[in-house]
């Protein structure tokens, strides 16, 4: 049974044909629609490598089911930085670290922009911890995301500030 | 993992219509699809209720009580302010569970039907009763730390892992099903099944039943004041839990007026002991009035194994978490939801 699906990633339109149920949002992206951006570490559930926005919020992309996102509106790490400008929250990976290998770094990326979204977090490192530990760093950069995250909650809400002023 | 029809009904009897032997019932899938891949599940066909119209609102009804759509999502659900004000400990046991991320993916009635972490019965390839009825148990005999300590029997020893379910069983949650032969509702008492000679049947749903909400009783709110969750992990967050348990008191002018206790993670459904919450009712809080009511909610209590230190750390998370109630609900979910860490005020 092949099923029909329509999709928008990062802003682009994508119809595709399934031939097959199984395939999960992850393999569809790094593997049909060509953006190896999102990773797979566990393809369970356990690590967060594979963390996109579906419809804004992050989930495991390792867990979705391709024909469940029909009609959805996908953002990975491919779509966050605008031509050269990067994502407030890339550029604060950079400054401050926030990575060895670099492996746990999209989903780690993609995790921060939805729990900054969320706005449960706030600028509280202890809550930052807490709210990304959906992502695990096999490097042990804990300390430069954690950092990194805040720096960039801050900064975005000081954008936010200066716009709504 | 093993080829499947996928269907997506639009309404509850189509659902229930689409129902056939070997189909399942897919939620926000993970749970479901990580068993899939491992093997351990094999449906023929998924039936997608995420595209049900109206399973997804939490409201107050006329008499009290609060309804929860079993498509709400466990991160909506934990951080809608009315709820969560009214039922602290419900909230505190969601955001303690999972990630953000799977609590995003995550249906409230996925959480209640999930099944075992037990390692035997997930690997799809060990010797397991609940997978293969009459095929034995590996996990008798194996590393039995996750295992239950309450309410097992020779053919299974598993635990149920949900710490939703923990404070449901607590206050009384009543789950509302729909089925082929039409709507009824479980007390959460009876919802989680003991595994005894038949471990497969988990739940008391039949075959091609859904759950369709969950209530809470309009008198669960009386809680709110003193209730807490605290979860024992092997890390601080992302972990499932070693024991947990949910408790909440009503205090007035110094003494017990109403006790609840449900632990979790130590048998294969929240295990809740009526004697043990009533011999606190009358008493002013105390340590050793806490301690006792946990000695009666643990009472029976075997290992099922090389487990049991279970029951000893059990013990003394009952009486902790009574004591945190006791203590009073915090202002604000603490930073690290139902931990024995960054809480000292509460400690
Ligand atoms: C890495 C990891 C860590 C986790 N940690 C925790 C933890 O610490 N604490 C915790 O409590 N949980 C934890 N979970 C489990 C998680 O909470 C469950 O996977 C989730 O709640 C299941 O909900 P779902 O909607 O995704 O269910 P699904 O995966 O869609 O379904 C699960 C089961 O329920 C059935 N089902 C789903 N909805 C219905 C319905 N409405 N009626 C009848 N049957 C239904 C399905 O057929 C399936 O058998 C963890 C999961 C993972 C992968
Ligand atoms: S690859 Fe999805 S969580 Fe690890
Ligand atoms: S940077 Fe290497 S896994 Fe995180």
């Amino acid at each position: 049974m092949s099923h029909s699906i329509s999709l928008t990633v990062n802003g682009a339109r994508h119809d595709v044909t399934l031939e097959d149920a199984r395939v999960t949002l992850l393999d569809l992206l790094r593997e049909r629609l060509q953006m190896p951006g999102t990773k797979k570490g566990c393809d369970r559930g356990q690590c967060g490598a594979c963390t996109v926005l579906v419809d804004g919020r992050r989930v495991n992309s390792c867990l979705t089911l391709a024909v469940t996102v029909d009609d959805s509106d996908i953002v990975t790490i491919e779509g966050l930085a605008e031509g050269d400008s990067l994502h407030p929250v890339q550029t604060a990976f950079i400054e401050h670290d926030g990575f060895q290998c670099g492996y746990c770094t999209p989903g780690q990326i993609m995790s921060a922009v939805g729990l900054i979204a969320e706005g449960h977090a706030g600028d509280d490192l202890e809550r930052i911890r807490e709210g990304m530990s959906g992502n695990i760093c096999r490097c042990s950069a804990y300390k430069g995301i954690a950092e990194a995250v805040q720096d960039a909650a801050r900064r975005m809400a000081a954008d936010e500030e200066r716009k709504s002023a | 993992m093993r080829a499947f029809d996928y269907t997506r009904p639009a309404s509850i009897e189509e659902a229930v219509a689409a129902w056939t032997p070997g189909a399942a019932y897919l939620g926000g899938g993970t749970n479901l699809v990580d068993l899939m891949k491992t093997g351990a599940m094999g449906p023929a066909k998924l039936i997608d209720l995420t595209c049900l119209p109206g399973l997804d609102a939490i409201e107050v009804k006329g008499d009290g009580s609060t309804r929860i759509g079993a498509l709400v999502r466990n991160s909506d659900l934990a951080h809608n302010r009315d709820f969560a004000a009214r039922f602290p400990m419900v909230a505190e046991a969601i955001l303690a569970g999972a990630s953000a991320q799977l609590r995003n993916a995550a249906t409230v009635g996925g959480n209640l039907v999930q099944h075992t972490r037990c390692p035997f019965f997930q690997d799809g390839i060990s010797a397991c009763n609940r997978r293969d009825p009459g095929i034995g148990c590996d996990a008798i005999g194996g590393d039995t730390g996750s295992m239950a300590v309450l309410g097992w029997s020779q053919s299974c020893i598993a635990t149920h892992p949900s710490d939703f379910a923990v404070p449901l069983a607590a206050l009384d949650a009543v789950i509302e099903i729909a089925g082929p032969n039409g709507s009824r509702e479980v007390p959460m008492a009876e919802f989680h099944r003991l595994p005894g000679d038949t471990p497969e049947k988990e739940t008391a749903l039949e075959p091609g039943e859904i759950v369709t909400a969950i209530r809470l009783p309009a008198e669960a709110a009386a809680f709110a004041a003193h209730s807490r969750y605290l979860k024992l992990r092997e890390r601080t967050s992302f972990a499932f839990a070693l024991v947990s348990a949910a408790a909440a008191l009503v205090i007035e002018d110094g003494r017990i007026a109403a006790a609840r206790l449900a632990l979790g993670a130590v048998a294969a459904k929240p295990w809740r002991v009526a004697g043990a919450e009533a011999l606190m009712v009358g008493e002013p809080p105390s340590p050793e009035l806490f301690a006792r009511a946990a000695t009666a909610a643990m009472e029976g209590a075997m290992p099922s194994g090389d487990n049991a230190h279970k029951i000893e750390l059990a013990r003394r998370t009952a009486a902790r978490a009574l004591a945190r109630a006791a203590a009073g609900t915090p202002a604000e979910m603490p930073a690290l939801p139902a931990s024995v860490f960054g809480d000292p005020a509460h400690a």
